[in-house]
């Protein structure tokens, strides 16, 4: 094994170029807990944390670009404002040391349904930006999920960092696990809604082979809230929209029974997160007004 | 001697009584102690264990030679490399080594590979090629005792048929005016010790080992060590290196014959640390139990009688069933007055994981399943259950189901009135913060959903070991003077596993020598038997060994005292590193002066009062010394519709006779409470249908967190135990029965829910369990008449009386 | 491969790491510092919690590599002296140790989070260490010696 330091964003898209089979590794919160146990034997690690480009935020246009190697703690500090719902899902991943190594661009990276940054990147409707020696492309969030813990990283590609458009309205996310702390998400539901362009984003986790949108869902609530004048109304939300709500998004889901939880568990917190989030959603759009 | 091991000390003086310090705590927390992991002697060399992928197979061939070719592997090992006994085991010598023929469970050892670092034993042992014949294991226990079962382990399946029968069953029935019967389950629970498995072996001139290792009772690891190695047993000697947590998981053996055997055939030291995977596999764990609980009582709520049937999976090999299952069926009626009792309890063997002592040793199990058939009476009483346990409260006196009097103090009304009086949480009002509702910052809920319940349940165990055992405990005490100052050092066998017996002996030690400066020496196998650090005896029969030791030591030194002062030794005392005359308060002279070059040593070897094994039809006989008991009342939010829990507090009522150390006791209570806390929601080895464990690692075998665990305040009482050293009692395992079964019941009261099993998933409290897995579907129990004292929609509020 | 790090203030070198060695391994194998604990190497029970560069991280989880150059505290770097840290001094005296595996990770957490927090109430404490574990203690006493760690280190610390 070789492993890499890569000291700018340059460096490590050379090395990469170089070493094809390099495992890129920040926080180290996944890679190394499969190199621990041997799992994994990577021809190389690459090291990102020295890189600077890519542990930088800033807000460009309207969107927020996240360096793809900032940690979870970051995100809780300084992003609370700008992107709530993934600052309440970072609070919620894995134990404080861990907040503080592990990044969104890992949590890319990895793949996993679990993940918890995934929900609330696809409900925001991030673009994920890779970087390689043959350029740059910016890749829908919903589209980066091909398969369990597998997205469309080409072997000599780097997330470089992840675009969100910067908070219009209320975001939400909630997450169930079998303990008050450090738990792999058993269910996870993300919600924004966006009422500059009257639009609802989704994420759902842990319920299906990716991380995955429920798209009927959105359209449903979109649908109807602009049907009634909702949107800018502000008025009460029918009790019956957010539970219809909440079946769509269940129907959305696609989970299996494993040792963490059952599928029809899944199945049946995801209804009751989403009108829940839907809830308290709307109650801050409300009072925004 | 032991170089490697730090002895523990104590520069104060702290009698017993007092939160002394730990002698061991310094080290701990500037990281300078040394655990069984953190041994290192140079050309050590490390080992790993290749273990079965199956539950039930047998072995074709095992072929070694790619692992041996590997650079830097020094031996892979076998059952032929074994070489002395082939099996070893706690009560019988079953399990083998290294698997010979066949493996029985997943996880089972099969071989040894050492290598120059741990990155290589890992690969090689990847390289064993072990090629297995598997065939359909036993894995449900109830199956096992069918007649055409496959002998998991010599001719059927059946470890322990243990049978108590205590007055008339009939007549009792004909009087019940109420009875109740219920299903109850227990998960598999694990120790999960945060310390992994580990030793260090190292090969000694005379052809001997020393292992230096952690263990909760060195001398039973050496009896069963030494047969395998094929040593006389003073050519292997034992030493406690620093132990991180055991809760019963350390008493069965683990590295010890592996690393001694490997250490033996290279000629060099062998390092053995077990990975948490590894860890999982590497120790027996709580039995699942299936229980079936029936009570009848009289329409005002006074027992009748108890019908029990308890049925524990021992997994693949013995261990401790045969005496897990006796302790589960003693307790099966619980802490109260139960006049006819009709109890079974089968132990069996399965191709699932072995299971042995944890923490409760059995009677965790029944205390659930009583715990849980009483809440349910009390709702057919339609009675408060408070109430219920209070009118049948046992009390010194009481007569058990296996015809033993109570003859210590037995302060259960007393408890349950403690937890009674103490006010309740305050229910939370206005906007909460995340992290005090159910799933936490996890954003699950913001108050909808929420529903408080309260339960309350009673544990009972015996204190050391029952059934005729003769138990026996030894110390050497030695005062000399070192440095101008008396210097007492303890020596015994004792396990310091956390629980604080080091602190304890030191107390003692001060107190009945008045000497400032105490020495724990390391334990080790050089000195006497000290028994296992289990069945809440350590403290008890350790305390009576010093204490004796120290006694002879004070005999002496006060001989002299009085041989050169001329007063008699009955008016001298030993106080403040000097002699002092009680009667008048004078200084006689210093300990210093009186010892000069001499040490003056004794060794007392103390005995519990002797007890009876029971009979084996009816199950009586008086076959215990001591019981102690603890009380638990549990506050927890429940969102009824996610299944989330958040237990609010977690209040502890217990008798400890003497609180030694203060401070340790609250830890022990607190500690043990939080374990019962886990396996009401969270803790279980999942076992699939093919006998596979699922879940060996700390990401899905879950244990409390800080956010997990409430506020946990606790009313100590103190009742002198009659026979005990300083009338203390055992405190490590009561809180442990009654905390699972309080939890559950408040749960219960929040959802009105039946609950059978623990723990408690959100499934079970949201009707998502899959079809097929048992002991799923939640019924909700019978409507009955809200009992008094009940809010509606279940929820009681504070009880009257 | 060749590794230089800072730990508690001295400059180290290892020989021959490999790669894929996590900075638990090169700090209790090859660097003689035992204290830091492996219980679970997948970061979730905070026994080998290490400050690198000012930072708690599971040691565990940085690959060896990734700490060259860098600053590492282990909990033997919090009382280079005679002295012990305030909250070590407080686990001590309240009990919050019992079989110790856990505790020097619970002492960086829980020096890490009274310096950013001199005063946190118990759900802050509770929320900061929350990712370790302990079997023993129930956490209890580990709440009180934080409690007891934060009453002292202003006055103490202005004293050093």
């Amino acid at each position: 094994m070789v492993f890499l330091h890569a000291t700018s964003l340059a460096d490590a898209v050379a090395a990469l170029s170089a070493h094809p089979g390099a495992v890129p590794i920040a926080g180290g919160t996944d890679v190394m807990v499969e190199v621990n146990f041997d799992r994994r034997r990577p021809a190389a690690l690459l090291d990102l944390t020295r890189v600077p480009e890519l542990s930088r935020w800033w807000v460009e246009d309207g969107r927020v670009r996240l360096g793809a190697g900032i940690p979870y703690a970051r995100v809780i500090a300084e992003l609370g404002d700008r992107l709530p719902g993934l600052a309440m899902a970072a609070r919620t991943v894995g134990s404080p040391q861990i907040r503080n190594r592990g990044t969104v661009g890992g949590n890319l990276g990895a793949a996993s349904p679990a993940g918890d940054s995934h929900p609330p990147l696809l409900a925001a409707g991030a673009e994920v930006e890779l970087v390689s020696n043959r350029g740059r492309r910016r890749v829908p969030v919903c589209e980066f999920y091909t398969g369990v813990k597998r997205n469309v990283l080409a072997p000599d590609e780097l997330i470089e960092a992840v675009w969100v458009d910067s908070v219009a309205g209320p975001q939400q996310f909630s997450k169930i696990g079998t303990r008050n702390a450090m738990v792999i998400s058993v269910a996870a539901f993300a919600l924004a809604l966006h009422p500059e362009r009257q639009q609802v984003g989704t994420g759902i986790g842990s319920a299906a082979p990716t991380p995955r949108r429920a798209r009927e869902a959105e359209e449903l609530l979109a649908g109807e809230l602009d049907a009634a004048g909702l949107w800018e109304s502000r008025g009460p939300l029918p009790a019956t929209l957010a539970e219809e709500f909440g079946s769509r998004v269940c129907a959305a889901a696609a989970p299996i029974d494993d040792v963490r939880g059952s599928a029809a568990y899944r199945v049946h917190s995801l209804r009751v997160m989403a009108r829940r989030t839907l809830t308290w959603a709307w109650n801050d759009y409300r009072k925004a007004a | 001697m032991t170089s490697l091991m730090q002895a523990a000390e104590t520069t104060s003086w702290n009698g017993i009584g007092t939160s002394a310090r730990r002698p061991d705590g310094l080290l701990k927390v500037t990281g300078r102690f040394s655990y069984s992991s953190d041994l290192w002697v140079e050309g050590a060399v490390f080992a790993v264990t290749v273990r079965s992928p199956h539950a039930a197979a047998r072995i074709v061939s095992v072929d070694v030679s790619r692992a041996l070719a590997l650079p830097g592997v020094r031996a892979v090992l076998t059952h032929e490399d074994v070489p002395g006994a082939k099996t070893y085991g706690m009560k019988l010598a079953d399990q083998p080594v290294l698997a010979v023929d066949q493996v029985r469970y997943h996880g089972e050892p099969v071989a040894l590979v050492a290598a120059d670092d741990p990155q290589t034993a890992r690969r090689a042992a990847d390289l064993v090629h072990v090629e297995y014949a598997p065939y359909e294991p036993v894995t449900d226990p109830e199956a096992a005792l069918l007649p055409g079962a496959r002998p998991v382990l010599g001719s059927d399946n059946l470890v322990r048929h243990v049978k108590i029968r205590h007055g008339d069953l009939v007549a009792a029935r004909e009087l019940a005016e109420v009875v109740v019967s219920g299903d109850y389950e227990v998960g598999m629970q694990d120790q999960a010790f945060l310390g992994p498995e580990s030793g260090l072996a190292i090969p000694s001139e005379d052809g001997g080992v020393e292992l230096y290792v952690s263990s909760q009772w060195l001398h039973k690891d050496l009896e069963q060590l030494a047969p395998c190695l094929g040593l006389p047993p003073d050519k292997v000697r034992l030493t406690l290196a620093g132990v991180g947590g055991a809760f019963g998981g350390r008493e069965d053996l683990s590295v010890q014959a592996h690393a001694c055997m490997l250490a033996l055939r290279l000629g060099r030291p062998v390092r053995m640390v077990y990975s948490r995977e590894e860890s999982f596999f590497g120790h027996v764990h709580r039995h699942p139990a299936r229980m079936h609980f029936e009570h009848g009582a009289t329409r005002d709520g006074k027992l009748v009688y108890v019908r029990a049937r308890l049925l524990l999976d021992g997994g693949a090999y013995t261990s401790t069933s045969p005496v897990v299952i006796a302790n589960a069926c003693y307790f099966a009626a619980g802490a109260y007055e139960v006049p006819h009792a009709q109890i079974d309890g089968l132990a069996v063997y399965t191709n699932n994981p072995p299971c042995g002592a944890m923490r409760g040793f059995g009677a965790v199990q029944s205390a659930y399943g009583v715990e849980s058939n009483l809440d349910r009476l009390a709702r057919e009483l339609a009675m408060d259950p408070l109430e219920l346990r209070m009118r049948n409260a046992m009390r010194t006196g009481t007569v058990l189901p296996t015809g033993q009097e109570v003859d210590g103090p037995a302060p259960v009304r007393e408890l349950l009135a403690s937890l009674q009086e103490r006010p309740l949480p305050a229910e939370a009002t206005g906007e909460r913060d995340l992290r005090t509702l159910p799933g936490g910052v996890a954003n699950t809920t913001h108050g909808e959903g929420l529903r408080r319940g309260i339960g309350y349940a009673v544990g009972v165990k015996a204190i050391g070991y029952s059934g005729g055992v003769d138990d026996v405990s030894t110390a050497c005490v030695t005062l000399e003077v070192a440095g101008g100052r008396p210097v007492v050092s303890v020596h015994t066998a004792a396990a310091e596993c956390g629980q604080g017996v080091t602190t304890v002996q030191a107390q003692i030690a001060g107190t009945e020598l008045g000497v400032t400066r105490v020495v724990v020496v390391p334990a080790d196998t050089r000195v006497g038997d000290a028994g296992s650090a289990s069945a809440s005896r350590m403290t008890w029969m350790s305390s009576g060994a010093v204490q004796g030791a120290c006694r002879l030591v004070a005999r002496d030194v006060l001989a002299r005292a009085a041989r050169v002062s001329g007063r008699p030794a009955t008016v001298l005392a030993l106080v403040h590193d000097g002699v002092v005359d009680s009667l008048t308060g004078d200084r006689v002279c210093s300990i210093v002066d009186l010892l000069g070059d001499d040490r003056i040593e004794h060794v007392h070897e103390y005995h519990h009062r002797p007890t009876q094994g029971i009979d084996p039809e009816t199950g009586q006989g008086d076959a215990h010394i001591a019981f102690a008991f603890a009380a638990h009342r549990a506050v927890v939010e429940v969102d009824v519709e996610l299944g989330l829990v958040k237990v609010v507090e977690l209040a502890t009522a217990q008798d400890v006779g003497k609180a030694m150390n203060p401070l340790a006791v609250e830890g022990q209570i607190e500690g043990g409470s939080a374990q019962g806390l886990g396996l009401a929601l969270m803790e279980e080895l999942v076992v699939d249908d093919s006998g596979r464990l699922r879940n060996p690692s700390f990401t899905d075998y879950l244990i409390p967190t800080m956010l997990d665990v409430p506020p946990m305040p606790i009313s100590l009482f103190e009742l002198p135990h009659p026979d005990s050293p300083y009338g203390l009692n055992g405190v490590g395992e009561p809180p442990t029965l009654s905390s699972t079964p309080a939890i559950v019941n408040a749960v219960r009261a929040a959802t009105g829910l039946d609950l059978p099993r623990a723990p408690v998933r959100p499934e079970h409290l949201t009707g998502t369990m899959p079809a097929g897995n048992r002991a799923a579907t939640p019924a909700a129990l019978p409507a009955v008449t809200p009992p008094p004292g009940t809010a509606p929609g279940g929820q009681p509020t504070r009880a009257r009386h | 491969m060749r590794v230089t790090t800072t730990v508690n203030g001295e400059t180290r070198h290892a020989d021959d790491v490999s790669e894929s060695e996590s900075l638990l391994y090169l700090l209790r194998e090859r660097l003689g510092l035992p204290g830091s604990k492996n219980a679970c190497e997948q970061g979730e029970c905070g026994s080998c919690t290490v400050y690198l560069d000012g930072v708690p991280a599971c040691s565990c989880l940085v690959a060896a590599g990734q700490a060259e150059g860098s600053d590492v505290v282990t909990v033997e770097g919090l009382a280079p002296g005679r002295d012990l840290d305030p909250v070590q001094e407080a686990f001590v005296e309240c009990g919050a140790v019992q079989c110790g595996f856990c505790t020097p990770g619970f002492v960086v957490s829980a020096h890490d989070l009274l310096a950013r927090c001199p005063n946190p109430g118990d759900d802050e404490i509770r929320e900061a260490l929350a990712g370790n574990l302990c079997r023993c203690t129930g956490y209890e006493k580990i709440l009180d010696a934080v409690r007891c760690a934060a009453g002292r280190m202003p006055s103490e610390r202005s004293t050093v």
